[in-house]
């Protein structure tokens, strides 16, 4: 129960209580405090009948004690954060401040180890170790990137706001890139994430319901994570098409075509949106017309090797291996294990077997990945 | 509010033709002009090579000034403005305006403390 509660508010209290203080520690460690007195006390009295309301009334008053505590030792430098906190506690309490903070939280000021860093702390409520785990980094390294980002915030008074119109395409486009990448993350194994990051999309979704990128990365997620138990077989890798579609999870499918269908009402595309409509299509139709299209579109939005990688897969469908190898060989992408993997399978196709059989070493000797490595060994000596 | 010392970034090297620098120059006091109104501004200046410089250190209990900086950068601060603003945002958005007419990069630093 509390664990529950701390997954869906912990990010929601922290982000009323930095409204509140105006501080990031304060508030972490208040709200901290108040879900270790909410463990101590709710197993013998029970749950409150609003458990998030009661963490950031606890959290608030932890807060205040503290600040009192500190104000009696060093002065009156707290007083005026006393006086405001009181004030604007009652106004705001209820308010959700989260979209602030995570506008905070991926400031273009900030690196963006950082902002995933910070995002995943104080929103997502995880701890310096599980984030450093997670990226595969001492945890050391991670809490020191983590007061590096909170000092930045308080020294270069990096706003808590929600930026203005004007701004506001390209610094949500950060907060989305933010989200994606925690997801990748977690699609590379590491299912927490995965998790996290939708659950990340959703609070965006509720408070952003009519920004069509939200939905489309949403979207996108969630169709994507449908396939994560068809996606393996036996330690090795499945191509989409050779999935087993009962395995697919029909809720996060049919939610993800639902935001689809709402993207192209509101009629804005943008690289989410596109992306979560070919994911869509190969689930569906698996119109590779169609798809090549969607392809074209994100190439004009949102171009890069990777796309055009993935573009010229469909390519291979719609116009034969030669011209698809002809479009391979125009990018630049020599480090990344897939541009082999993509090119190896092309040539198998023409029936070049010894250069097919060089490029599936090159993709092997690319990934650390064993099931995309069992899969290429196998595709490579079939 | 808040100070944040806007560094210009410049290559080391002569700086552009009269013809180049004179709509430039004109564009910046623009942006001074248009930051004085807002009470923005607070003090800004362009500072000469660091051929220029002199470095004073201590060396024992001896004083000493000695020719030039320590280093020989391939860039230095060619100019400091510091302007008095909400938050880094608002910094940011004064850096850009400049950025736009200079071409050159700017450190954007805040300054301890409030005003």
């Amino acid at each position: 129960m509390i664990e529950e509660v701390f997954r869906e508010e912990y990010g929601r209290a922290v982000a009323v209580l930095v409204r509140v203080f105006g501080d990031v520690d304060v508030a972490e460690e208040a709200v901290q405090d108040a879900f270790a007195e909410a463990v101590r006390r709710w197993p013998a009295d029970g749950a409150p009948p609003s458990p998030a309301g009661w963490i950031i009334t606890t959290a608030r008053h932890k807060a205040i004690d503290r600040l009192r505590r500190e104000n009696a030792r060093a002065g009156k430098q707290a007083a005026a954060v006393l006086v405001s906190a009181a004030e604007s506690a009652e106004v705001h309490a209820v308010a959700d401040e989260r979209l602030r903070l995570m506008f905070t939280c991926c400031h273009p000021a900030l690196g963006m180890p950082a902002r995933v860093a910070l995002t995943l702390r104080l929103l997502g409520g995880l701890s310096t170790a599980e984030i450093a785990r997670a990226f595969l980094v001492p945890e050391k390294t991670m809490a020191q990137r983590l007061v590096r980002a909170k000092g930045k915030i308080r020294d270069a008074r990096i706003p808590y706001r929600v930026p203005e119109e004007g701004e506001l395409p390209a610094r949500l486009s950060g907060v989305l890139a933010v989200v994606y990448l925690v997801f990748n993350e977690g699609y590379g194994g590491r299912d927490g994430l995965a998790a996290e990051a939708i659950r990340l999309g959703r609070v965006l979704r509720g408070l952003m319901p009519d920004e069509p990128e939200v939905l489309g990365l949403l979207a996108l997620m969630l169709l994507v994570e449908s396939r994560r138990a068809a996606r393996r077989r036996d330690g090795e890798l499945v191509l989409l098409g050779e999935q087993d579609r009962g395995l697919w999870d029909r809720g996060l499918v049919e939610e993800g075509r639902a935001l689809v269908r709402r993207c192209l009402e509101i009629g804005r595309p943008g690289p989410y949106q596109i992306q979560a409509a070919i994911n869509a299509v190969h689930g569906t139709t698996g119109d590779w017309g169609q798809i090549l299209r969607l392809y074209d579109q994100l190439m004009v939005v949102a171009p890069s090797p990777v796309v055009a990688l993935n573009r010229a897969v469909a390519v291979a469908e719609v116009d034969g291996p030669e011209a698809a190898l002809r479009v391979v060989e125009q990018i630049g992408l020599g480090q990344y294990y897939l541009f082999h993997a993509v090119r190896a399978d092309l040539l198998r196709r023409l029936g070049r077997d010894a250069e097919a059989a060089e490029a599936y070493g090159e993709a092997m000797g690319r990934t650390e990945d064993e099931a995309e490595k069992a899969f290429l060994k196998r595709r490579a000596s079939g | 509010m808040k100070l944040y010392a806007l560094n210009m970034i410049q290559p080391v090297g002569d700086p552009p033709p009269p013809e180049v620098l004179g709509p430039v120059m004109a564009e910046i006091a623009k942006i001074r002009r248009d930051l004085e109104r807002e009470e923005c501004w607070v003090f800004g200046q362009g500072l000469h090579g660091p051929e220029a410089s002199t470095m004073v250190r201590l060396r024992d209990d001896e004083v000493i000034a000695t020719d030039g900086p320590w280093t020989e950068g391939k860039e230095h601060i060619g100019g400091v403005t510091i302007i008095k603003v909400e938050d880094l945002d608002a910094a940011l958005k004064v850096a850009a305006r400049i950025v736009r007419v200079t071409g050159l990069p700017m450190e954007v630093r805040p300054f301890q403390g409030e005003v």
